[in-house]
């Protein structure tokens, strides 16, 4: 009740409360301001994530720059002209002048963040070579084509409410798709490697999103849309998730990224290949004993 | 009046008078009867703020779920239903509405005029937007839809999202749609036709300017969303394939119409609230707005503008990087006349003798968060930028800037602003500031820390977390910080509630305002004027009240603060 009161108390000295307000806010903003991330994009593992980051960095100054300027106007301007202070009001009625420079420099400003948008963009979206130690590689016809040509392609499928990823080139057609090597949720591959990403949708609209490893794509069903990255060493996860409402567990539709070296990527990826051929063996096996029993019919109905 | 009263404090002489009002045997009737522009406005009001409060118990029900990790508060299914319950009850049937609510009250008496252009289009226009939220509402006894306020297709066709709520979904956007068209047709056309005598263009007072282009973003932008939810109703229900993939319709093109919609709707929620401000930022500084003209020029650029800027929600969907550049580009653009509009309201404020009422207060609230919420913008329209912010609680981080911190605290302002005008009393100015800041607080707490929230990576739409996130306390002190919000505006309203009957008698004219709806009593008589001035000036209040000064030779009070600081006697004593 006594905080209640001196509240109360409080509301009748609006300046009071204005203080405890910004210092409220204050500490809001500085004290998680300590802990990673409060104030920029997550980075780290891709160089197309770092020079996103580096980019924010750089909008994320300016805009700090604008914002203290334009702030500290408006207060300085709320505590010098109140009525008590400055009981005369000045009848201005505008200043071309002040107003076209305002504009012009505002203009200038978002001239700049362009430029420097642009001198950014190729870091983003061009895919650099693989490494010396990286994957050897055949060249593939996908878009996001390093100088030499040569990418890791795997393609993403998204569909509710999990990843698969098919992994080797022509993976994007239904022949490859059925016959590549493939896995669920988790991603494994090599280090130092250009990895190419086809991604696409069974189902609805999903967006492919590991935050360390560059920006989001959107699978989009009925079209097929390209990212990729590039992470220097082995024994990395990173994680993602999906980023766009797909339905009632939109939540639980995450996304692991395993690096390992190229020779361990090598080795699963045979024994993944192995896996899958024994799998589906004992399943075709499964499926001629059901039939045989008369569970199944020949056309799989059960 | 006693001629010696008027020679101690002169001024201006209202000219209006209650007439006989033909009522009828039930006072309720009276209401759903009306053709008055007020009644019509009251009612919009009311029930826009009913919709608000519904709105915002879905919002803290969300927040609740997600204060802490893997809550089992709700399941991912009423999530979804909550977040798009949310998401449009605020779009269409409060931010929108309420703005037409304003403006069907307040641009009459602005203009001068009697009533709306065509009153009873007025009154069908509230009775469509009433529909609209029955039907919409009336899916809670059954099931709400749960595709998000942007239904895009494959979620909304009929074989992931079965149920009825996604139609009752199609009817609402159709009902409120109608709705609005209406009601933008009426605005414009009592705007470019009913103006008092001597109003020209020049003269017209921002918030009526507002409304206009408003009523025009509406005529431009309705079409396109009504023809995009009847093709997913024909997909849904008759056979045809606009957005099936199966059938090389596709779901890009849903993204581009809703969003070519859904972006003027952006500025359509936000210009009136512009308006707003820049009434009541000249007349708590005792100042013209400064730029007057710029500031009419920057509505109209940005409302033109914003019909070419709508792929920027689309940066991370399957469109070409050329595309890409300009409409990044073209969303620079537009923070240009936004920035002047900023620049120009401090620039009113700058030198002028502030009286600082909780209007003023909500006003410059408002310059402040909006600032943030611009700026984010900025960030956002980076394309290469938002491959990384896009869907995130980034985003939601900085709409919430804008629309919530923009449009709901110019509502605010707004409504102390206007409320002495619409009950004949004023809101507590003691307790409306305490409810300021406490909302002003819980408002950044809620939404600052979600910037953080979505640079550390948590998507949007998400109804849990895992705990080694690093999002927990993020979400906690958002959470929190939404209960301080909601306790904030719940206090705000209420004194609105309490003033109704308790407040201070306000008078016809309680701050010296500007424009004509201060000419007549509070509130209003049915015809509104009987008398219309002629107006010389885009502030003709202003002039009557140096007319009054001319002939009395005795200086008007400038209604500043000595009618509302606390040491009133010592004020006036020194002054």
């Amino acid at each position: 009740m006594s905080l209640m009161r001196s509240l109360l108390r409080a509301g009748r000295r609006p300046r009071l409360l204005a203080v405890v307000a910004l210092v409220t806010l204050g500490s809001l903003v500085l004290a998680p301001g300590a802990l990673a991330n409060f104030f920029t994009p997550k980075s780290g593992g891709s160089p197309n994530a770092d020079s996103i980051d580096a980019l924010y960095k750089i909008v994320l100054y300016m805009a700090a720059v604008v914002f203290v300027v334009v702030v500290g106007t408006l207060l300085y301007a709320v505590f010098q002209f109140r009525a008590k202070r400055h009981p005369v009001a000045r009848q201005i009625h505008g200043n071309t002048r002040l107003e076209i420079g305002l504009t012009a420099g505002a203009g200038g400003i978002l001239v700049v963040l362009t430029i420097i948008t642009f001198i950014y963009l190729p870091s983003i979206i061009d895919a650099p070579n693989s490494g010396s130690g990286g994957l050897a590689l055949s060249a593939s016809l996908t878009p996001a084509k390093p100088p030499n040509g040569k990418t890791l392609t795997v393609c993403v499928t998204g569909r509710q409410f999990i990843w698969r990823y098919t992994y080797g080139t022509g993976c994007n057609k239904q022949y490859f798709l059925e016959r590549l090597p493939y896995s669920y949720q988790e991603m494994v591959v090599p280090s130092n490697t250009t990895v190419n990403l086809l991604i696409q949708s069974q189902d609805v609209i999903h967006a492919w999103w590991v935050p360390k490893l560059g920006g989001k794509v959107d699978a989009v069903p009925g079209y097929t849309t390209y990212t990729w990255f590039k992470v220097p060493s082995a024994g990395h996860y990173f994680y993602g998730q999906c980023a766009q409402l797909c339905g009632r567990q939109h939540a639980f539709m995450t996304a692991l990224v395993k690096v390992v070296t190229p020779a361990q990527y090598t080795a699963w990826l045979a024994r993944q290949t192995t896996l899958i051929r024994e799998q589906n063996n004992q399943v075709a096996q499964l499926r001629q004993l059901l039939i045989k029993e008369g569970d199944l019919t020949s056309n799989g109905i059960f | 009046m006693a001629t010696t009263d008027y020679a101690l404090r002169p001024a201006p002489q209202v000219l209006a008078h209650e007439v006989a009002v033909p009522r009828t045997r039930h006072k309720w009737l009276d209401w759903v009867l009306t053709t008055d522009h007020k009644k019509i406005g009251i009612m919009y009001l009311v029930l826009t703020f009913l919709f608000f409060i519904l709105g915002g118990v879905e919002a803290l029900l969300m927040r609740s779920q997600l204060a802490v990790p893997n809550n089992t508060l709700l399941t991912g299914e009423t999530y979804n239903e909550l977040l798009t319950l949310h998401g449009t009850t605020m779009v269409f049937l409060f931010v929108v509405p309420v703005m037409a609510g304003f403006g069907n009250y307040f641009v009459p008496l602005m203009i001068g005029a009697r009533d709306m252009a065509f009153p009873r289009l007025n009154a069908l226009s509230f009775w469509l937007l009433l529909c609209g939220g029955i039907v919409f509402y009336a899916t809670l006894f059954w099931h709400p839809p749960q595709a998000g306020w942007w239904s895009y297709p494959p979620l909304s066709s009929i074989q992931y999202s079965p149920s009825g709520g996604q139609d009752a979904w199609i009817f609402l956007i159709h009902l409120t749609g109608i709705s609005s068209l209406l009601g933008a047709i009426n605005f414009y056309a009592t705007i470019v036709n009913n103006r008092a005598p001597g109003m020209t263009w020049g003269r017209i007072p921002m918030f009526v300017w507002s409304i206009l282009i408003y009523a025009i973003l509406l005529i431009i932008a309705l079409p396109v969303v009504a023809a995009a939810v009847t093709m997913l109703l024909a997909d849904r229900h008759f056979g045809t394939h606009f957005f099936d993939p199966t059938f090389h319709g596709t779901p890009v093109l849903w993204e581009n119409l809703f969003w070519f919609f859904g972006h003027p709707e952006v500025y359509i929620m936000i210009l009136p609230g512009f308006g707003m401000i820049s009434e009541v930022i000249p007349v708590f500084s005792r100042k013209p707005l400064f730029g007057y003209k710029a500031m009419a020029a920057s509505i109209i650029a940005i409302a033109f503008l914003a019909t070419l800027v709508w792929a920027h929600h689309l940066f991370t969907a399957p469109i070409p990087i050329v595309v890409l550049g300009f409409f990044m580009l073209s969303s620079f653009l537009i923070g240009i006349p936004t920035g002047v509009k900023i620049f120009n309201w401090i620039g009113t404020l700058w030198r002028g003798s502030l009286v600082m009422t909780c209007s003023l207060y909500w006003a410059i609230g408002f310059i402040m968060v909006f600032l943030i919420g611009g700026i984010t913008g900025i960030f956002l329209a980076v394309f290469p930028v938002d491959w990384q912010l896009n869907d995130t609680y980034f985003v939601v981080a900085h709409f919430h800037y804008v629309l919530m911190g923009g449009s709901v605290f110019a509502i605010m302002s707004g409504m102390y602003y206007w409320f002495p005008k619409m009950s004949g009393r004023l809101a507590s100015e003691r307790f409306g500031k305490f409810a300021f800041w406490v909302t002003f607080v819980g408002f950044n707490a809620t939404f600052f820390v979600q910037h953080a929230l979505g640079l550390s990576g948590m998507p949007r739409r998400i109804y849990t977390y895992q705990p080694n996130m690093g999002w927990s306390t993020y979400n906690l002190i958002s959470s929190i910080g939404s209960y301080v919000l909601g306790v904030g505006l719940v206090m705000t309203l209420g004194n609105f509630v309490w003033s109704i009957k308790h407040g201070k008698l306000a008078g016809p004219d309680p701050w010296k305002a500007n424009t004509l709806e201060w000419f007549t009593t509070s509130p209003p008589p049915p015809n509104n004027f009987d008398t219309i001035p002629r107006v010389r000036s885009v502030e003709p209040m202003r002039d009557i009240r140096r007319e009054v000064e001319i002939q009395t030779r005795v200086i008007q009070k400038t209604g500043g603060s000595e009618q509302f600081a606390p040491d009133r006697e010592k004020h006036l004593a020194r002054t």
